[in-house]
């Protein structure tokens, strides 16, 4: 069925890793239905068959599971926000629109472990008692479309989706959608305008999807990652996958190391990780044994941590809001002392300017004048009282934006600017140098990035 | 009412219906939240971040327009924390605007230039290159200046909501995110111009007005449309006796900001070069300029002489005077010329609706109830080609409280996008295919039924049975096709009835009749074209004309007295659903006089002017509201601009119906009768061509 299709990873895992939303990641044609089925697939979805919604939603509840597209939000209350008895129907949506800058960890669970996602969908729709999902998937990751119709047409065959699945009188569709490449469509309500075929620009709020989501009606919409962990609270129990992590934070998680580290990739580590291991035992350490400088903890909407922020820090959501930080998607960007933090300040509201939808002023408008003057700043044009208006002009925009993408500019270029506002002033007379051309998420300096792809 | 929500504002305590939003709340406090993308009756957006106020227990500043008040709330809008948000707001919208204010058309009326005087800063602090994107031409009417637009979406909003068009949306994203026509480079669409009157900056521009004038260089005139029977008030801007311009923006009358694009633009025809400014007369064979008293006494001499003789004379009347023009003329036909042959083009069966309602006076819709009632059946008419404000009206009804709407029409029209049911019915059907829809129309708590010319005679009195069998309150909108055919009836310009439907109880002809009389000595047509098309068979008939244009009638004519158009006298008019509202001058044109005048100056000249009264607007108005049933209507409602509706008749109408006779001419939106000939914007939109 599938092309014989060699396994990710060919090495051990890190012995500091916990293996479970990556089991399968080792196996030969792990994205087939049979090597799902031989390792495990589908198990929990048999056994949430036995159990009640109340019963579902309860695990979850238990398994301190939190979203893990960024906000963090408690995946079980969210399962038990939608209106259940709604007479309207009911949809599940999965986020697969990955495109927080420094994550990665959704394109591997669909392209090594489809059915994985499919089975958390199903078993989140028998919680919610939905009859279709959509899975929105991210235009660049097109060919992902392709091995997910093609997990989506085995689960059929074998009837794990279509009517009366298993005999048991249920009735599950499962689509894929593509977007068209736009990062705003990860945000939950743009998303669900795209789906809808509309311009992917986000909805008022309230209500939240899970009253009035696709189509006007109930939603469920969380992460790929989210989904895919739902199975393993089915099979361990919540309490189980809560013991995983840490207090109110419960299970593994994927976390996508980028940056200045000798081991970049991505590895399954536990809730409330140190950081300080994720980097030099995990990660393999900083090449050229460099000392760390700056350290993202969940893709480029997060403030920005300094070294010495990052002492004691553990990976959790509560942690990381205790240093003024988000947990975010788990994309750890890992900076060196030879960044140019101006460039990466630059870097980011490229992004962010590029990526906005235009739909409300400050961001729109925001985005594009920072996007300016870091410009300027990193061509040696920054005029001192600017440096301060930078933040200012970030924090016109915090907080007042139509939508979080507003926030996650600025949040970044605030933290920047603030804790390194002496780089800002070294750049002022400095002589112009080569802008780069847009490229792989962050800029780096001289010498050219050691770590990254390796 | 009890459940009313307490929550103050700025420290003062109000109430509210539970599910107000801040803005609106505050608004009717009389506190000012600025705002650009919220807009009455439109959706919610969210969108430009204008109206962030204060509440406590909330960490975030909150936006006033999507936000509902709840008890005990606290709101502030005088804080520094919203000052300064406001202010940011607005740096960032002008870091790439153009400030081209110098030349921009909105320059004085601009939304943005009053948010920046009262909320921005004084200086800027954006020293980059700005976006810029170079002008558009989306139609002869519509024009778009990118690097201007704020993107509040009220534009795509009106189009798409309002008008049921949809033809705009936006494209791009982030900083070049921009509003685009649906046809990519150009617009194919309503033309209303409503995109451009409701856009708060100087972005889309009409090709009517721009770079024309600064606003404050015009008086404004509020009158109302002469084109369709609707009977829209529009605000003409007015500079050096020239009118400018024609909105709404003050949204008085019946139509609120509501115009369609013969109303905004089409009145053009004014001063259109073919204008008479002269009378004529025929002089072997010619028709040549003559001085008014020449003309008159011509006229006056003929009109005595057949009069002594006894011979015949014939007078048609128009759908767009005014009802003191009609009125008089009528007065003039019956008491100077004694005759009764007094007719007008019909175009819809209203003395069947008033015969078969027995004087219900309950029964006749107004503009406004299309706005309100639970359920509309449209029978026989394409309401938004023929006639766009029932259309919009019916459509906000549907937007704002749901509204069910039926439709039974021979093709597809615009309703059927919002109708519970759109059915199509055989040519001739309506009424059997209407009886299918019963079921559903028992269910309806009231309904109004809105019908064209086919309904007429026999039908209309099955319509109001069938109405009345529903056991609900039930109104009726009889479509007409002019702005003041419905006056024209009212009056009594047909020969079996005076004004207000009373019989006439003598013998007349009919328009068709009257051309066919080979005996007929004198023709006085005042207003409209019966000799378009068809001819006249008396061929030694002293023909006298008033009207604006040498139409094919005038060129017949042995007389030509140049008419002023609506736009340049005084008067009133009646709307489609009975509604009197009052026509005000905006503009002289040289040598021109209202119809009244010179049917005044007619009965001077022959001496018969005492018999007839004083040709004013204002006294003949006068004997109208004293006279004629039903128009004793508030005068101060009139005076102030106001709509009041006529209850014509008061029992069974006393005289044949007629409906062989009605026959609506059907104008689209880019056609409007001889008048809509000289319009230049109605034959410069694409749209206008392309419709026969
Ligand atoms: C600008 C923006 C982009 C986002 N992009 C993504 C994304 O690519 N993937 C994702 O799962 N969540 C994304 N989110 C978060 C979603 O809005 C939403 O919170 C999430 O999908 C909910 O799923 P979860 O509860 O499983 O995290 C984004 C949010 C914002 C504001
Ligand atoms: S903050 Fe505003 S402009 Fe930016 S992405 Fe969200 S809605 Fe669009
Ligand atoms: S002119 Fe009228 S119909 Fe045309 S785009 Fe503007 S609002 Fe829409
Ligand atoms: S063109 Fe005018 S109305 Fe339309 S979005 Fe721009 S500013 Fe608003
Ligand atoms: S709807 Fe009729 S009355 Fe109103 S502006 Fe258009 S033509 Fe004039
Ligand atoms: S008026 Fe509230 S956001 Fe525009």
């Amino acid at each position: 069925m599938f092309a014989s299709h060699p396994p990710l990873f060919s090495n051990p895992p890190h012995p500091r890793e916990v293996i479970m939303l990556s089991k399968r990641f080792r196996l030969p044609n792990s994205a087939s239905i049979d090597t799902f089925l031989a390792h495990g697939g589908y198990r929990s979805f048999r056994k949430a068959l036995e159990m009640t919604a109340d019963e579902i939603i309860a695990e979850v509840k238990t398994s301190n599971l939190r979203g893990r597209g960024g906000a963090g939000f408690p995946t079980g209350l969210k399962m038990g926000f939608v209106p259940r008895n709604s007479p309207k129907p009911k949809y599940i949506v999965v986020n697969a629109d990955e495109s927080e800058p420094g994550t990665c960890k959704d394109r591997l669970l669909m392209e090594y472990d489809p059915h994985s996602l499919l089975e958390g969908m199903l078993i989140a729709a028998r919680a919610i008692d939905a009859k279709k999902g959509y899975i929105y998937i991210r235009g660049e990751y097109r060919y992902l479309i392709h091995i997910l119709d093609r997990a989506i047409e085995e689960a059929y065959r074998h009837g794990y989706l279509g009517r009366n699945i298993l005999g048991t009188g249920m009735d599950f569709d499962a689509y894929t959608h593509s977007g068209a490449g736009a990062y705003e469509c990860g945000e939950e309500s743009a998303l669900l305008e795209s789906l809808e075929g509309k311009r992917g620009v986000p909805r008022i709020k309230p209500p939240f999807p899970a009253q009035v989501g696709a189509f006007q009606c109930p939603t469920m919409l969380s992460n790929v990652e989210t989904f895919c962990s739902i199975p393993y609270i089915v099979e361990m129990g919540g309490k189980a996958y809560a013991d995983l992590g840490v207090e109110k934070a419960g299970g593994t998680k994927l976390t996508c190391l980028t940056g200045h580290l000798n081991k970049p990739g991505v590895y399954e580590l536990p809730l409330g990780f140190p950081v300080d291991q994720l980097i030099h035992d995990v990660g393999g350490g900083i090449p050229g044994g460099r000392k760390l400088k700056a350290f993202i903890p969940g893709g480029s909407s997060c403030p920005v941590l300094t070294a010495k922020e990052c002492e004691g820090l553990t990976m959790d959501y509560d942690a990381m809001a205790k240093r003024g930080t988000m947990l975010g998607s788990g994309g750890v960007v890992v900076m060196d002392e030879s960044t140019d933090m101006v460039k990466v300040a630059l870097r980011i509201m490229r992004f962010y300017q590029h990526e906005s939808c235009g739909w409300c002023i400050p961001c729109r408008e925001g985005t594009t004048w920072l996007r300016k003057m870091l410009q300027r700043f990193d061509e040696g044009l920054g005029r001192r009282h600017e440096i301060a208006m930078i933040g200012e002009l970030a924090k016109n925009m915090l907080g007042r934006t139509f939508c979080a993408l507003g926030d996650a500019a600025a949040l970044p270029t605030i933290s920047i600017v603030e804790k390194f506002y002496d780089e800002f002033e070294r750049k002022l007379n400095a002589v112009s140098a080569p802008v780069p051309a847009p490229g792989p998420f962050p800029v780096l300096n001289d010498p050219p990035p050691l770590g990254v792809g390796r | 009412m009890a459940n009313l929500v307490k929550f103050t504002i700025d420290g003062r305590e109000l109430e509210a219906a539970p599910g107000t939003l801040v803005i609106d709340a505050a608004k009717r406090a009389g506190i000012e939240i600025p705002a650009f993308c919220y807009y009455e009756g439109l959706s919610l957006q969210g969108a430009c971040r204008m109206c962030m106020v204060e509440v406590e227990r909330m960490p975030k500043l909150q936006t006033a327009c999507t936000l509902p008040v709840a008890e005990g709330m606290v709101v502030r809008t005088d804080t520094p924390q919203v000052a300064q948000a406001r202010k940011g707001t607005l740096e960032f919208l002008l870091t790439n605007h153009p400030l081209d204010c110098p030349v921009c058309d909105k320059g004085g009326e601009c939304e943005l230039q009053d948010m920046v005087f009262r909320y921005g800063a004084g200086e800027s602090r954006f020293t980059e290159i700005k976006h810029h994107v170079d002008e558009k031409q989306w139609s002869p009417v519509v024009y778009f200046d990118a690097p201007r637009c704020i993107l509040c979406y009220r534009c795509v909003r009106v189009c798409d909501e309002g008008m049921g068009v949809g033809a705009l949306g936006v494209v791009n994203r982030g900083v070049v995110a921009e509003i685009a026509p649906n046809h990519g480079d150009h617009l194919e669409c309503d033309e209303c111009g409503m995109c451009i009157d409701i856009c708060p900056v100087g972005a889309l521009t009409s090709g009517a007005y721009r770079y024309k004038t600064r606003p404050w260089e015009m008086e404004h005139v509020g009158t109302i449309c002469t084109h369709c029977s609707n009977g829209c008030r529009t605000t003409l801007g007015v500079r050096n006796n020239q009118i400018i311009r024609g909105n709404n923006r003050d949204s008085s009358g019946i139509n609120g900001e509501f115009l369609c694009i013969k109303g905004r633009y089409a009145f053009d025809f004014y001063d259109h070069p073919d204008r008479l400014q002269a009378p004529l007369m025929k002089v072997n064979g010619k028709l040549e300029p003559v001085s008014w008293s020449q003309a008159l006494a011509a006229v006056a001499r003929k009109f005595s002489d057949v009069k002594a003789r006894g011979g015949n004379f014939g007078v048609i009347g128009s759908n767009r005077t005014t009802n003191e023009e009609n009125f008089y003329l009528q007065k003039f036909a019956r008491q100077v010329l004694g005759t009764n042959n007094l007719d007008h083009r019909r175009s819809g069966d209203i003395v069947s609706l008033l015969d078969a309602l027995h004087g219900q006076q309950t029964a006749l819709a107004t503009t406004a109830d299309l706005y309100q009632a639970k359920a509309v059946v449209v029978i026989s008419a394409d309401l938004a080609l023929e006639h766009p404000l029932l259309s919009w009206q019916i459509r906000a009804n549907w937007r704002h409280h749901a509204a069910h709407v039926y439709v039974v029409t021979t093709e597809p029209v615009r309703e059927d996008k919002y109708s519970v049911n759109a059915a199509r019915c055989a040519p001739g059907q309506e009424l059997e295919t209407l009886q299918a829809l019963r079921p559903q129309l028992v269910d309806e708590p009231e309904l109004i039924f809105v019908f064209g010319d086919t309904i007429k005679g026999e039908k209309v009195r099955k319509l109001v049975e069938f109405g009345a069998s529903l056991g609900k309150p039930v109104k009726y909108v009889c479509l007409v096709d002019y702005a003041n055919s419905r006056g024209a009836m009212d009056m009594g310009l047909t020969p079996e009835l005076l004004p207000g439907y009373r019989a006439s109880g003598m013998p007349g002809l009919t328009i068709a009749e009257m051309l066919a009389a080979e005996d007929l000595d004198v023709l006085w047509v005042v207003g409209a074209n019966p000799l378009a098309g068809a001819s006249l068979a008396a061929r030694g008939a002293f023909v006298v004309v008033q009207d604006l244009f040498l139409t094919e009638t005038a060129q017949a004519a042995d007389v030509v007295f140049p008419a002023c158009s609506a736009y340049e006298k005084n008067g009133t008019v009646t709307n489609v659903t009975g509604e009197v509202q009052r026509l005000k001058r905006a503009v002289q044109a040289m040598g021109t006089k209202p119809d009244l005048e010179i049917i005044g100056l007619l009965a001077r000249e022959m001496g018969e002017a005492a018999q007839l009264g004083p040709w004013s607007a204002d006294k003949v108005f006068a004997e109208i509201r004293a006279t004629v049933p039903g128009y004793n209507v508030p005068l101060p409602v009139i005076l102030t601009g106001g709509a009041a509706q006529t209850s014509p008749v008061n029992g069974r109408v006393e005289a044949p119906a007629r409906p062989e006779l009605i026959r609506s001419a059907r104008n689209g939106l880019f056609s409007s009768g001889t008048l809509g000939r000289y319009s230049n914007v109605l034959h410069s939109v694409l749209e206008g061509r392309r419709q026969p």
